[in-house]
């Protein structure tokens, strides 16, 4: 991040000064304390809460908080088997997210729907809601989850809170 | 009671009812008419000797080359008696109907209506017939159904919801 250290330190009686912009300190905000909304639909929420106990920590990245209300939350991480009754559902909690909200499609299943290739089955949840992040595996290890929200970390990074978005940041964006 | 008895008591007292009667593997599954069905469930419920007061499960099979199409299958447990039987029956597309059992086990409600719900059996004098994994509208008819499209026929990328969402 954008910070600059100058001065020196308390033991000598002076403060630190620090400048950045507002984008970078919004954009910091936001990223360290992505609350993810509590959300699994098949085994891939085992995974997802092994990512949250101790032994992982996703504390650690400050997407630790799992909130049990849409309401509260930041982030949406669609864990497992989109089941077409569960389409209507699931786009009802992404509309109830205040803004910024991002998603993560964790596994293969949220994805495109696995091998799940059935009449009851959504063929990847990016058809009725947008997706940040995709994670893949079968189901993703903790470290793979981890992996796309450092990304997104990165991705909120890159956004524009107060300007306009620069079209070469959106398409130099490599995830 | 052991298998063989209960086949040769069931053998005796409804043998014109009976279709067919297989042994295999310590299980024993009775084959009946459709008309009968009611009839011999009802006496494996209520007589003392078979005393089947649990019903383990009820499915459906679709033989799509055979004449009567459809085949449900009930299974039957006694936790008294600790014995089991498996009774069949065949259905035909025209007449897509069988007798309820939730007269005799009330645990027969929700299966019966999964087995209405996949693959389009009806029960008579069931006591609320409806869809029970599929919403109620659902309009593509029976997915278990051998020449139902394994992917639908466009329900599952279809969002109707979207429209009343979009900004």
């Amino acid at each position: 991040m954008g910070l600059i250290q100058l001065g020196r330190h308390d033991k000598d009686g002076t403060s630190d000064i620090v400048t950045t912009t507002v984008e970078k300190a919004v954009n910091w905000a936001r990223k360290g304390s992505l609350w993810p909304m509590t959300f699994g639909l098949a085994c891939c929420a085992i995974e997802m809460i092994a990512a949250v106990s101790s032994r992982y920590d996703m504390d650690r990245y400050g997407a630790g908080v799992f909130r049990a209300s849409p309401r509260q939350s930041d982030l949406m991480i669609v864990a497992g088997t989109v089941c077409r009754r569960m389409a209507p559902v699931i786009r009802k909690l992404y509309d109830q997210m205040p803004e910024p909200k991002y998603v993560i499609a964790m596994g293969s299943c949220a994805t495109s729907g696995n091998i799940y290739d059935s009449y009851s089955v959504v063929q990847g949840v990016d058809r009725f809601v947008p997706v940040d992040i995709y994670v893949p595996g079968c189901p993703p290890t903790p470290e793979a989850l981890f992996d796309g929200i450092l990304k997104l970390q990165e991705r909120i990074m890159l956004k524009r809170v107060f300007l306009k978005q620069p079209d070469q940041v959106k398409s130099s964006f490599k995830i | 009671m052991v298998l063989q008895e209960l086949a040769s008591r069931l053998q005796n007292d409804f043998s014109a009812a009976l279709v067919r009667t297989v042994e295999w593997r310590g299980e024993l599954s009775v084959t009946v008419m459709r008309g009968r069905l009611h009839e011999v469930a009802q006496f494996l419920r209520n007589d003392p000797a078979m005393d089947f007061d649990y019903i383990v499960h009820v499915s459906s099979v679709d033989w799509p080359d055979d004449e009567e199409r459809f085949e449900v299958v009930y299974e039957f447990y006694s936790i008294r008696k600790r014995h089991q039987i498996r009774l069949k029956t065949r259905v035909p597309e025209s007449d897509c109907v069988v007798d309820s059992l939730t007269d005799l086990w009330k645990g027969a409600d929700f299966m019966e209506r999964e087995v209405y719900d996949m693959m389009g059996i009806r029960f008579r004098n069931h006591p609320d017939l409806r869809r029970i994994l599929l919403p109620d509208d659902y309009t593509e008819g029976y997915p278990l159904r051998k020449d139902f499209p394994l992917r639908g026929k466009g329900w599952r990328d279809t969002f109707e919801f979207l429209d009343e969402t979009a900004r």
